[in-house]
C-alpha cells in the first residue's frame, strides 16, 4: 500500500527509539543481569523455600482473586449493559475506581476495613476469620486491583451481541436460563478469558495494594514482589534480578498462552 | 413491551435480584474502601485532619510529587500521539508485534519497574560507577523518580488513543493531503479536534496513576523523608509509624485525584456520545 499520509519515519523513528530506551534496554539488562548469575545459582535461588512460599501465595492468590473477580465481573457486567435502573451510570463510572486509586491508599484503606477491628474484619473476626496480615487479605486485595479489567473487558462485547440468536433460541422453546448457559455464555468465553488473563497479570505484579494488608511475614504472607524489595535491601542484586526474571518469564509465557487459546476460539467461533 | 423483547430478557424478580446483587458487590468491594478512606481521615476530628496536611514534610511529598507527574505524563503524551499515529495511518511489517511491545509494561510488575533502573543506574549497576565519578545522581533522586514513573504509566495515552484513531479511520486526514495541507497542520487542524476527548482522558489516566505510583518509585526512590518521598511514599512512612489519620489525611488527596478522574471520565464519555472501554 503506497503511504499516502506524512509522518512515518518521524513517529516510526521517536515511538521505536523511546520504546527501546525506556522498556526495552532496562528489561534487557535485567535478563542479562540475571544470565550472569549463572545456572546453578538460578536453581538455587528459585528453588529456595521462601522463594517457593512466595510464589505460590503469589500465584496461587493471583488464580484465585482473578477467577472471583470473573464471576463478580460477569454478574455486574451483564446488569450494567443489559438492564435499565436509576443509578447505572453512577455504578458503571464505579467500576473504574480500582484503576484510578493510588495502591498504596488501596492498600492502607482495606487494611482498615478488614483489620480485626475495622469494618468488615470485626464481623469475621466473629467468626473466627482474620481477613487482614493472613493469605485471605492478599487475595482481598487482589480481587480488588483485578475486578474493572473483567468488567471493562466484557462491557463491549456484551453490548455488540445480537438478541436475534436469543429470540431463535427462545422461539425454539428454551427457557432463559438454558438461553444464557447454552447460548450467551459461549460467546462470552473468549471475552471472560481475556479478562481473566489481565486480571491475573496484573495480580501477579500487585505491590502497592497487598503490602500493607499481608503483614509481610516471610514463608506466609509474603508476596514475590515484596520479595524483590526485600532482597534488594540486603543489596543482593543478583538475587533480585533472578526473581524478577522468573516472575516476567511466567507471565509472558501465560500472556502468550492465553493469546493462543483466545485465537483458537475465535477461529472456532466463526 | 413487545413480546419478542420479553423474551430476551429475564423475569422483574430475576432482574431485581441481579440488580441488587450488582449493587451489593460494587458498594462492598469499590464504594466502601472509598468512603472508609474519608472516614479514617477525619476519624480524630478536622484539626488534626487539616494539621497533617499542613505539615512540611507532606508539602514537600506533593512539590515531587507534582514535579515527577509534570515531567513523565508529558513525555508518554508526546509518546502516545506518536505511537498512534504510527499504528494506525499505516500498515507495515511488524506492527502487531509493536503493539504488543507497547502494552509490555502491563505485565511487568511495578516493582521491577523500579528494579530494572537500579540495575542500571544504581551504586552497583551498569553504569554506576560512571555515575558517581561524574557526580550524577539518579537512583534515591527526582531522575529515578520520574523514569520510573515512566516506565510504568508509558502504554496509559497510546492504549487510549490507538483504538479511538482507528475507528475513525484516515478518510479525512487524506482530503486534507490531498488539498495540500502538510503534516503538522493535518494533525493540529483535523486529528487533533476529533480525538481530543479521548487524549484528556488518555491524559488523565497517566497523570493519575503517575501521582499515585507507589511500588516502582518505592524502589527508586530511598525513602529520603522531605527529599526524595513522593505523596504515597509519604503515606506508607506515615502509616508504618502508626500515624494512622494523618497518612489517611494525605491519602484523602489521592482519593480526590482518582474521582476527579473518574468525574471527568464520565463528563468526557457523554460529551462524546461513545463509551471508550479501553484496558488499563
Amino acid at each position: 500500500m503506497k503511504r499516502v499520509l506524512p509522518g512515518f519515519g518521524l513517529t516510526m523513528g521517536f515511538t521505536v527509539a523511546y520504546l527501546g530506551l525506556v522498556v526495552l534496554i532496562p528489561l534487557v539488562a535485567l535478563f542479562i543481569k540475571a544470565a550472569g548469575i549463572g545456572w546453578h545459582e538460578w536453581l538455587e535461588i528459585l528453588t529456595s523455600p521462601r522463594v517457593l512460599a512466595a510464589a505460590k501465595l503469589t500465584f496461587g492468590a493471583s488464580f484465585c482473586a482473578a477467577l472471583l473477580s470473573s464471576v463478580t465481573g460477569l454478574l455486574v457486567a451483564w446488569v450494567l449493559v443489559r438492564y435499565e435502573f436509576p443509578g447505572r451510570r453512577f455504578l458503571d463510572g464505579m467500576v473504574d475506581l480500582p484503576f484510578a486509586l493510588p495502591t498504596a491508599v488501596a492498600g492502607i484503606t482495606l487494611t482498615a476495613i478488614y483489620a480485626p477491628n475495622g469494618w468488615i474484619g470485626e464481623h469475621l473476626a466473629k467468626h473466627g476469620i482474620q481477613a487482614a496480615y493472613n493469605p485471605l487479605g492478599v487475595f482481598i486485595a487482589l480481587t480488588f486491583i483485578g475486578f474493572p479489567f473483567v468488567v471493562r473487558t466484557l462491557q463491549p462485547v456484551m453490548e455488540d451481541l445480537g438478541k436475534e440468536v436469543e429470540e431463535a433460541a427462545a422461539t425454539l422453546g428454551a427457557g432463559r436460563w438454558t438461553v444464557f448457559w447454552r447460548v450467551i455464555l459461549p460467546m462470552l468465553v473468549p471475552a471472560l478469558i481475556t479478562g481473566f488473563t489481565l486480571a491475573f497479570a496484573r495480580a501477579i505484579g500487585e505491590y502497592g495494594s497487598v503490602v500493607f494488608i499481608s503483614g509481610n511475614l516471610p514463608m506466609k504472607t509474603e508476596i514475590l514482589p515484596l520479595l524483590i524489595v526485600s532482597q534488594l535491601e540486603q543489596f543482593k542484586y543478583g538475587a533480585a534480578a533472578v526473581i524478577a526474571a522468573g516472575m516476567l518469564i511466567v507471565s509472558f509465557a501465560l500472556l502468550f498462552l492465553i493469546n493462543l487459546l483466545q485465537r483458537r476460539l475465535d477461529w472456532q467461533h466463526r | 413491551m413487545s413480546s419478542t423483547h420479553h423474551v430476551t430478557t429475564e423475569s422483574k424478580p430475576v432482574r431485581l435480584l441481579l440488580i441488587a446483587a450488582a449493587a451489593f458487590i460494587l458498594g462492598l468491594f469499590l464504594l466502601l474502601p472509598l468512603v472508609a478512606v474519608f472516614a479514617e481521615a477525619l476519624r480524630r476530628g478536622w484539626e488534626l485532619f487539616l494539621a497533617s496536611l499542613k505539615e512540611e514534610e507532606a508539602w514537600s511529598a506533593v512539590k515531587l510529587t507534582l514535579m515527577a507527574a509534570g515531567l513523565s505524563v508529558p513525555l508518554n503524551t508526546l509518546f502516545g500521539l506518536s505511537a498512534a499515529w504510527l499504528v494506525t495511518k499505516f500498515r507495515f511489517r511488524g506492527r502487531a508485534f509493536l503493539l504488543s511491545l507497547i502494552d509490555l509494561p502491563f505485565a511487568v510488575s511495578p516493582v521491577i519497574a523500579g528494579l530494572v533502573w537500579v540495575l542500571l543506574f544504581g551504586a552497583h549497576g551498569w553504569f554506576g560507577p560512571w555515575l558517581a565519578e561524574h557526580d550524577i545522581r539518579i537512583i534515591f533522586a527526582l531522575p529515578g523518580i520520574v523514569i520510573a514513573t515512566v516506565f510504568v504509566t508509558f502504554p496509559f495515552v497510546a492504549r487510549e488513543l490507538i483504538p479511538l484513531m482507528e475507528s475513525q479511520g484516515s478518510d479525512q486526514e487524506e482530503a486534507a493531503v490531498t488539498l495540500g495541507a502538510g503534516g503538522w497542520r493535518i494533525f493540529r487542524s483535523v486529528t487533533l479536534p476529533s480525538i481530543k476527548w479521548g487524549l484528556m482522558y488518555g491524559v488523565l489516566l497517566c497523570n493519575a496513576r503517575a501521582m499515585g505510583e507507589f511500588g516502582a518509585v518505592s524502589v527508586v526512590s530511598g525513602h529520603i523523608r522531605g527529599e526524595t518521598n513522593t505523596l504515597p511514599l509519604h503515606i506508607e512512612v506515615l502509616y508504618n509509624e502508626y500515624q494512622f489519620s494523618a497518612a489517611f489525611a494525605c491519602a484523602t488527596i489521592l482519593a480526590l485525584l482518582a474521582l476527579v478522574t473518574l468525574g471527568i471520565k464520565s463528563l468526557v464519555e457523554h460529551l462524546s456520545g461513545h463509551s471508550s472501554n479501553g484496558r488499563h
